[in-house]
């Protein structure tokens, strides 16, 4: 006890000194130590051992003794506890459990408490921090630092404090080598360096675009002690104001909404994806303080994975995965094995298994070299067909349960599937054969029946059916090969999705050559080597809404945030909360198959309506669904306050009353593990060829005076007195230490090698140590022996890792789950059946009116809205926007068939629209998309009304404008955006006319 | 002779995602590199284009694109326009266009035949690519658009005289406009992807009710009574004859699918031609 009292004298003694010479050596060091004149106090709890600092303008002065009224007073239990936490001050465990079990308490001003831990963080690293030592030193004033983007790792060159240029990483030969495949007498291994997507490339005209947010603004005729004026959101102009003047402004709004309405009043609402980086994503800081704040939630739709998650994970299991299959050894295998890939709405060359860079191409380009056949089906030539060949298929859109019953019908009849693993894998294949076979309803699903649905002649689905039931072959679905986008977000998506299950259960899944994939994802890489996904949840400490708890929480430990407001908002009803609506949905469960039959209400029981919309982001318009919707709701009575915190102008932030202006992740401090996501996708850098760990330097300083959103949310804390709760008192280059610290990569390189180098290549492990074959278990009969812990114990129906989550254990060709939750639900039977889709050539009204069938898949240039618009290098690719009459217009894509009956030509602006909205594109014409269908991305960032917001044609590309809100079906929350009836015409003269006169205000604005 | 750089360019990988384009922006948007270029301009100056080629139609369709920038001629014509010493052909064979020289000097970017000199409002200057000479004069191996290429569609290649006849010969290169004249230091394999047209069918039998593809059908392409090719149906029906002149006038279809049956087609070729539907 003595001696720590001593010690812990000693320790107090010295911090004053250290902090002073600090002060010498650092100017910047000096300038933080003048922001406050302050009193803070250091002692045991007892008081026996005390010391306190005095800081004014800049000079320290410390005395022993007890204060009376210091600023601060921070206490320690026992001496031995405060001597603890100072000699082990990077462990964290030691630190949370002093906070938790209060052996450490502080009392006073939390102003002055976040200044000080800011002050002992910052002298702490201050030769990084202050210093500046971190990344390569090029020579001639150039430094190289690493960062992530959404589209993969990079090296950032900075000169001058501004970026010079922007590469992929050259991996050098003192990175882990790489693995190598040998595949019929064939070695394989990846090139030496990482790829980019163009959303990566193309990030420096992100960072420096005239669309930033560079001030803190507030809309002019908003007066939250006056008139509101919400009819005027999205049209009146916005008024530069301080920090301190919209932080306050926002605080008080919540608190001001929380007292008058009641909990629930808050809604916080998040992107789907956001800058790359574990501290630095929305699910981080963002959920940590709206989750202290009480906030509204949003209950996210599995939006790329809609049939999977409401339809395949009900015969199969993989709830964890949102109903997508595992996809470990699988490039392995296919390269092997495999003798034919199908991809069925799979083009990864454009949507680059999500965030995987272009890392599958040069596997797809050995598929090639191996002579492995592939085939392709999609309504239009996508660029995985057009860049790899072979046949095209091309259905009518929305049509592929119809073709999927074809070929299951040739199989059946001409006996080209797996007799064994149907009888000994699979439960209910008698009644889907005799349903096939039309002995239920006297149709049987011949090739000539799908003929009149999908256009496809018979007599090439019966070739593609024999040839697919002779060879060994790999079925590729959406952008990743076993998940994600395409045709499960359409009207007959869920029985798509199902139906894609059942085919490769009829085939003997598992099994030697026969799986999932296009070699996109399942590259064999360490599975074992521990970093976090951003799913994991950052700092968020979030145990409900987050992946935190499959590893994070131990390996970093960190305060937990509850969120005791239950109640949330069904992402794609949050325009009718808003409008003061109640709504429904359906929970998005990837823990079980069943959790998905728990329907979500709002309000709550007592709690009151959403008031104020915090939103992160402004993305809604151009990703979400009938998304005049959103702009109509910003534009209601009934929302009191609008607050976004954004990087860029753009989307919904042109809707708020007050902006925060957020920076780029190359303007603040982060760390990350390229392309993983964690959680729901558990292993997704298995798509990469090397998994990647990043330092994500800040490579330059925020512009203007934009933050870090983890900043911003910890300003905001303060003015809860939560900043110590948020912060931990760490910063968030403190946290990436802690994230360096909790996982794997502490045993594999030191932090001032990391800091310096910038990143660190996990090595591939030994053939003998890869992962086993994706299924290859369960068609051996085996105990589960792929490195996932899901299913969790309790979803076995016989022992732990034998068999499905499913009831039976096996496949089901008839579910149990659905049968047991709505056996006579028409929209989705436990046996899938074909049925048409609500919106598209079957609905003969409206089919008559809006003749064209559009497809909006995931855009191929941006990320999501990430990196479209906003004077973008990539708005002068073709293929993305095009430049007419000085505005760069989104492209729409037209059979030179159809463009002809509508006298359209290439580049012409053209209207598409249906009774929910218009928008003007410029039209691209071109015989690979199939007549009768039109297609353009969805995801454009800019809405740009041309009259009335959100009751008018648009020409910034929101063709979300006019998909439909309905669910896919009933018992669901889901989109179908790629089932949309269209028509499509020339814009008149009057439209061309006000196009034009819009240019012009638009020069005079910027001007 | 001292070895001089290349670029080498394969038609069947470019898969027009725009990298390419896209670092050649980052790199000289925004960046002044004295003694090679002025900043490029933000928008619509592309020193890489990457025009496409849509060739017949439905489900024998193909789409190539054929990434162009300056050729790095030897015998540039818009140094035979320049009269000003604007114009630089270096020793490794890198064509530079001198940013101050240059200044002014629109009638440049009328001189090239392959439109690869673009006009830059803003700095009143002819631009075209460097081949990143700037990066390559230190130290690096690669122009910025072949380190990006995610397919290796794009290569920067360092070869004396004989290694590049010899790759020629062995990769089937060729330059674009051969007729030109020019001595391109842009060489291109696969080329005939984007000049060429093909002749496509797709061979069917109805046998009572059911129609079939024709499998292992000979096809014999033949002109002026001449076998040009023959190949075999695949299992789809399908052939195709690639690498023909667009243009070229009348061919004929001699189909024979032995028991099957057979057929003769006329066609007569501008471009190229899908006949989805050949019955026998």
């Amino acid at each position: 006890m003595a001696f720590a009292k001593s010690i812990f004298s000693v320790m107090l003694f010295g911090i004053p000194k250290v902090i002073a010479l600090a002060g010498r050596m650092y100017p910047a060091f000096g300038a933080l130590l003048k922001e406050r004149d302050c009193i803070v106090q250091m002692r045991t709890k007892d008081g026996s051992v005390s010391r306190h600092i005095r800081f004014t303008g800049g000079k320290i002065r410390s005395c022993g003794g007890v204060h009376p009224k210091p600023d601060l007073d921070m206490t320690w239990i026992s001496p031995e506890s405060a001597v603890r936490m100072f000699i082990k001050n990077r462990d964290f465990l030691t630190r949370i459990d002093a906070m938790k079990n209060f052996k450490m308490e502080a009392n006073g001003s939390h102003d002055v408490a976040a200044w000080f831990s800011s002050l002992i963080n910052t002298m702490m690293e201050a030769p990084v921090l202050l210093g500046g030592r971190y990344g390569e030193d090029l020579g001639g004033g150039v430094k190289r630092y690493t960062n992530l983007t959404n589209g993969g790792p990079v090296f950032v060159y900075v000169k001058d404090g501004k970026i010079l240029r922007i590469t992929p990483i050259e991996f050098t030969a003192k990175d882990a080598p790489s693995w190598s495949i040998t595949a019929r007498g064939k070695t394989f291994s990846p090139p030496r360096k990482t790829t980019l997507n163009n959303h990566g490339i193309n990030y420096k005209s992100a960072v420096y675009s005239p669309n930033r947010c560079l001030y803190p603004m507030k809309r002019v005729d908003f007066d939250p002690n006056g008139e509101r004026n919400p009819q005027n959101r999205g049209i009146s102009g916005y008024e530069r104001i301080s920090w301190d003047e919209a932080l306050n402004l926002v605080a008080d709004e919540i608190k001001r909404a929380k007292k008058l309405y009641g909990p629930g009043s808050l809604l916080a609402c998040y992107p789907s994806h956001h800058m790359w980086g574990t501290t630095g994503y929305w699910i981080s800081g963002f959920l940590r303080l709206m989750n202290s704040l009480g906030a509204t939630l949003v209950m996210n739709n599995p939006d790329s994975w809609e049939g999977w998650h409401w339809g395949a994970m009900h015969h199969w299991g993989n709830a964890a995965r949102l109903g997508a299959p595992e996809p470990y050894g699988t490039v392995e295998d296919q390269l092997k094995e495999s003798e034919m890939c199908v991809f069925w709405s799979s083009d990864p060359e454009s949507t680059s298994g999500i965030y995987a860079s272009m890392e599958g191409t040069v596997r797809r380009l050995w598929m090639k070299e191996l002579g492995i056949k592939m085939v392709h089906i999609d309504p239009y030539l996508n660029h995985t067909a057009s860049l790899f060949g072979g046949k095209w298929f091309a259905p009518r859109p929305d049509t592929g349960n119809a073709m999927a019953l074809g070929i299951a019908y040739v199989w059946i009849t001409e006996n080209l599937y797996d007799k064994w693993f149907v009888e000994n894998r699979t439960t209910g294949f008698e009644k889907w054969k005799a349903y096939i076979l039309g002995e239920e309803d006297g149709t049987p699903k011949t090739p000539e029946w799908q003929e009149a649905e999908t256009g496809i002649p018979a007599k090439d689905l019966r070739a593609l059916a024999r040839e697919w039931g002779a060879k060994k072959t790999y079925l590729a679905v959406g952008g990743v090969g076993n998940m994600v986008g395409g045709a499960c977000r359409c009207a007959t998506g869920i029985e798509w999705a199902r139906s894609m299950v059942l085919l490769m259960a009829i085939q003997g899944m598992g099994k030697p050559g026969v799986n999932m994939g296009c070699v996109e994802i399942g590259a064999p890489l360490d599975t074992t080597f521990y970093f976090p996904g951003y799913a994991e949840g950052g700092v968020s400490g979030d145990v409900f809404h987050t992946g935190v708890i499959q590893s994070l929480y131990q390996r970093m430990p960190h305060l937990p945030s509850i969120n005791t407001t239950y109640q949330a908002v069904p992402r794609l009803r949050i325009p009718e909360a808003l409008m003061g609506q109640p709504v429904q949905g359906w929970f998005t469960d990837s823990m079980t198959i069943r959790g998905q039959f728990r329907p979500i209400f709002y309000p709550s029981p007592g709690l009151s309506p959403v008031k104020i919309y915090y939103r992160y982001g402004g993305s809604f318009i151009g990703t979400m669904c009938d998304t005049n919707r959103y702009v109509r709701a910003y534009r209601h009575p009934n929302l009191d306050f609008a607050v976004n915190q954004s990087v860029w102008f753009e989307g919904e932030a042109k809707f708020a009353d007050i902006i925060l202006p957020a920076c780029t992740n190359l303007e603040r401090w982060d760390i990350g593990e390229w392309a993983h996501c964690g959680g729901y996708v558990q292993h997704s850098f298995l798509g990469l060829n090397h998994r990647v760990i990043c330092m994500q330097h800040k490579c330059i300083e925020p512009l203007g005076e934009s933050r870090s959103d983890y900043d911003i949310l910890f300003e905001l804390a303060k003015r809860f007195n939560l900043a110590a709760y948020y912060s931990e008192g760490c910063s968030q280059y403190d946290w990436c230490r802690r994230f360096y610290e909790g996982t794997d990569i502490s045993q594999r390189i030191s932090w001032r090698n990391f800091l310096k180098k910038g990143y660190y290549v996990v090595p591939a492990l030994t053939e003998k140590q890869r992962d086993p074959v994706a299924m290859r278990w369960y068609y051996e009969g085996r105990p589960k022996d792929v490195p996932e812990a899901t299913p969790m114990p309790c979803d076995y129906p016989d022992n732990y890792r034998e068999g499905l989550s499913t009831q039976s254990g096996k496949i089901e060709f008839e579910a149990s789950s659905l049968k047991a939750f709505a056996p006579d639900d028409p929209e989705r039977p436990p046996l899938p059946k074909f049925i048409p889709s609500w919106e598209g050539p079957h609905t003969t009204d409206l089919f008559l009116k809006y003749p064209l069938q559009l497809m909006t898949p995931h855009p191929r240039y941006s990320f999501h809205t990430h990196t479209d618009g906003k004077s973008s290098f990539i708005n002068d690719i073709e293929d993305h926007r095009t430049w007419v009459d000085g505005y760069y217009y989104w492209n729409i894509r037209l059979n030179p068939e159809d463009a002809q009956a509508r006298n359209i030509q290439a580049k012409d602006l053209v209207k598409v629209f249906n009774d929910r909205g218009a928008v003007i594109c410029a039209a691209q014409i071109t015989a690979r998309i199939r007549p009768g269908v039109v297609h353009g991305y969805e995801s454009s960032a800019t809405y740009d009304p041309a009259g009335e917001p959100g009751n008018s044609v648009d020409r910034g590309g929101c063709l979300n404008l006019l998909t439909s809100s309905r669910d896919i079906i009933k018992f669901s929350h889901s989109t179908a955006s790629n089932s949309c009836l269209v028509q499509v015409e020339k814009a008149d003269a009057g439209i061309i006319a006000r196009l034009l006169e819009m240019n012009k205000q638009a020069a005079q604005r910027s001007a | 002779m001292s070895r001089q750089y290349y670029l080498l360019i394969d038609i069947s990988l470019c898969q027009d995602c725009g990298a390419c384009y896209l670092a050649c922006k980052d790199e000289f948007y925004g960046n002044t590199f004295p003694g090679y270029s002025l900043p490029q301009a933000r928008h619509r100056q592309k020193w890489i284009s990457h025009p496409r080629k849509e060739r017949g139609h439905g489900s024998l369709m193909d789409i190539f694109y054929k990434p162009g920038m300056c050729m790095h001629c030897a015998n540039a014509p818009c140094a035979k326009a320049d009269k000003q010493g604007a114009v630089k052909i270096r020793p490794d064979g890198i064509v530079l266009l001198d940013p101050e020289l240059a200044k002014g000097r629109v009638e440049l970017t009328k001189a090239c035949p392959y439109e690869a000199v673009t006009w830059n409002e803003e700095w009143n200057v002819p631009q075209k690519c460097t081949l990143c000479a700037h990066l390559l004069d230190n130290g690096w191996k690669e122009t910025r658009c072949a380190q990006i290429c995610p397919t290796g569609a794009i290569k920067t290649l360092r070869l004396a005289a004989e290694e590049r006849d010899a790759l020629i010969r062995a990769e089937k290169l060729e330059v674009y406009r051969p007729e030109l004249n020019t001595g391109p230091h842009v060489l291109y394999k696969n080329l005939h992807l984007f000049t060429k047209a093909f002749i496509a069918g797709s061979v069917a039998k109805t046998e009572g009710a059911l129609t079939d593809c024709v499998e292992g059908a000979v096809v014999g392409l033949t002109r002026e009574g001449g076998l040009v090719a023959e190949t075999l149906t695949d299992n789809y029906g399908d052939f195709k004859f690639d690498g023909l002149e667009e243009d070229s006038g009348v061919y004929r279809l001699n189909i024979d699918a032995g028991q099957k049956g057979g057929t003769n087609i006329e066609v007569s070729l501008g471009k190229s031609v899908y006949l989805e539907n050949i019955s026998l």
